[in-house]
């Protein structure tokens, strides 16, 4: 079990409120990712689930029972920090004991566990060695498996990929769905890359100054995003948004158009510009395309290998029904 | 430091200090060596210019079968090991605290590093007239004030004392060093301790203790070279009397008081044998901390 609920939580540091009143439900079993841009609140909103902050005010339950004044470590969670926090002076096999020593287990258990998690993470073979003679990816696991041999209620992720290249950070971030497949376990996962919150997530809550913006299922926020700041922040490259003539011919303040749902044509469509910087990955090339007349830099994205070169003049069509349109607060309009 | 000419412009800028160390260390040494092996007494007349009779291992035999010389050594090595865990011990904890948050930290620092500035002869003055004497220092005022009889110090619990006024000068040095291994302590580490269950003083037993060892090293090592010679703390308030003498001190006496360089240069040589015999064991107990 690992249902964890906010009520009305709120973080002040001094004067300043980091956290404005905030409701949140995090479902049994279910993988959250808190993802905003840095300063966001989104690794306090986590260190206030796990107990390292005290809260303002308001209430943390966890599992139907008030956690709010339990301290970190009865709460049942288990958390993996941005730096893998391993004691350096111990061996691996003694980093991931060490919850279990703490709590009392005995020896016999203790060593069943340490080596049911090392399997389960490939570190059989790497338990004898300090954590200084391991690699990123090694490092990694092993603060996976410091966290997995409690059988803790809910796993939190403070930024766990952010130290790893990124060849590493694919392969942890499949990893880590893969565990979560397989213990069914509550996560909390805190990242700034919306990729791996779109890839990782079953849940997503997009964080901005402290106050969720939108909470729901990757495609969901991919397809119908609540406002100008999840539009903008969800979805790679960015989405491009237009205020001004071209956003009031659809009847809003602001337009939004993602680069994937512009098409690039041979003569004719509704907009056109020179093209910047051309971007070829082989599989897709991104245009960051000037002079278009609705904004600095309009960023298109065609399927396959585009023979356009800087300078050269193109036309774009964007899909009508794939245009998202805002109101003048920045709010969705259905 | 790759390329050949760099390696050899380095050589050529060390050589000055190379000399000069080799010629300060090796100088007095040597000197030390042959008087230790001469009857140089200066009152009968003994001087270098004249030369000096040699007189083998007799010095030597003289030095160490002096009902003075086993107490020696082993108050030299009482007062290192008591100064050594009083300023180790005190030293954690003060680190511990100054490292908190607290208001006028800044000023608590330096006032946490001031004893370090004073002159051990200073503030052996200071101990003995301010705070020990038995008629008027604050101490005495202290113990009458709770009705105790008060304690002549410097008589009573002389060594005690000295270790006293020695661990207040260097535990500055040990807060310091202390300190900064502290700071360097990665706060997530302490965060994931407690996170997994391990209350304040296991954190402290199982986190910031290994942490600490190397600087712990540190400060074992070069607290006890130092404090094999100490010396004006001893001249200034006990004079080697009430089983104060250490060997340092006993050296002194020889040469100054009985005039009689050779004798005390063979005592400088077993106070080297004695610093390399505690080198060896440190080096055995703690010097695998400073192992990367």
């Amino acid at each position: 079990m690992g249902q964890i609920q906010l009520k009305q939580v709120t973080k002040s540091f001094g004067d300043v409120e980091v956290i404005p009143p905030l409701d949140l439900t995090i479902q049994d079993g279910e993988f959250t990712v808190f993802v905003g841009p840095s300063g966001c609140g989104k690794s306090t909103l986590l260190r206030l689930i796990a107990g390292l902050e005290d809260i303002t005010t308001g209430h943390i339950e966890i599992d139907g029972q008030d956690a709010t004044d339990v301290v970190p470590a009865k709460r049942g969670l288990a958390m993996v920090f941005q730096s893998y926090a391993l004691y350096p002076h111990m061996s691996v096999r003694k980093n991931i004991a060490f919850p279990l020593r703490m709590a009392k287990l005995d020896q016999a258990e203790i060593t069943k566990r340490v080596e049911r998690a090392a399997s389960v993470l490939n570190l059989t073979d790497y338990l004898d060695r300090r954590p200084g003679q391991l690699s990123g990816g090694q490092r990694q696991r092993v603060a996976i498996g410091r966290a997995i041999v409690r059988d803790p209620a809910a796993f939190l992720f403070d930024e766990p990929l952010s130290n790893l290249d990124a060849a590493l950070r694919v392969g942890m971030r499949l990893e880590i769905s893969e565990l979560h497949k397989r213990l069914e376990t509550t996560m909390v996962y805190v990242t700034h890359d919306q990729v791996e919150a779109m890839t990782m997530a079953d849940k997503i809550v997009v964080l901005h100054a402290g106050v969720i913006e939108q909470v729901g299922t990757p495609l969901e926020l991919y397809h119908t995003p609540r406002n100008t700041f999840v539009a903008g922040f969800i979805g790679s490259p960015k989405m491009n948004l237009m205020t001004g003539d071209e956003a009031a011919k659809h009847g809003a303040h602001t337009i939004g158009v993602r680069p994937e749902h512009i098409d690039v044509v041979e003569s004719g469509g509704q907009w056109q510009g020179t093209v910047g910087v051309a971007e070829h990955l082989g599989s897709d090339t991104f245009f960051h395309i000037h002079n278009t007349g609705l904004m600095e830099t309009l960023t298109v994205r065609s399927i396959g290998d585009v023979s356009l070169k800087h300078g050269d003049t193109i036309h774009l069509e964007p899909r009508v029904d794939e245009i998202h349109r805002f109101d003048a607060d920045g709010l969705r309009i259905a | 430091m790759a390329t050949k000419a760099s390696r050899s412009a380095a050589r050529f800028m060390m050589a000055p200090a190379v000399v000069l160390l080799l010629g300060w260390m090796l100088v007095p040494l040597i000197m030390t060596l042959w008087f230790s092996f001469t009857k140089y007494l200066p009152l009968r007349g003994d001087s270098i210019d004249r030369g000096l009779d040699w007189v083998g291992f007799s010095n030597y035999a003289r030095f160490i079968s002096s009902s003075s010389f086993w107490p020696s050594v082993q108050t030299t090595l009482v007062m290192v090991g008591g100064v050594l865990l009083i300023t180790l011990v005190l030293g954690i904890l003060l680190a511990i605290l100054l490292d908190q948050p607290m208001w006028g930290q800044g000023v608590v620092r330096i006032l946490v590093i001031a004893p370090f500035f004073v002159m051990p002869t200073v503030s052996a003055l200071v101990w003995k007239n301010m705070l020990m004497d038995p008629v008027n220092g604050i101490l005495a005022h202290l113990w009458r004030f709770f009705g105790a009889e008060p304690v002549a110090w410097l008589q009573d619990a002389s060594l005690s004392s000295i270790i006293m006024i020695v661990s207040w000068q260097w535990l500055p040095f040990a807060t310091l060093i202390l300190l900064t291994a502290i700071q360097s302590l990665d706060s997530e580490q302490l965060e994931a301790a407690e996170m997994d269950g391990a209350p304040v003083l296991k954190r402290f037993w199982h986190i910031v203790l290994p942490h600490l060892a190397r600087a712990i090293t540190i400060v074992i090592l070069i607290q006890t070279i130092f404090l094999l010679s100490i010396f004006a703390e001893i001249f200034v308030t006990t004079g080697g009397a009430f089983g104060t003498r250490t060997l340092t001190y006993l050296i002194f006496q020889r040469v100054i008081d009985s005039q009689n360089i050779g004798l005390g240069s063979a005592g400088g040589v077993y106070a080297i044998i004695l610093a390399n015999i505690v080198a060896i064991f440190l080096m055995r107990i703690v010097g695998k901390n400073l192992d990367a």
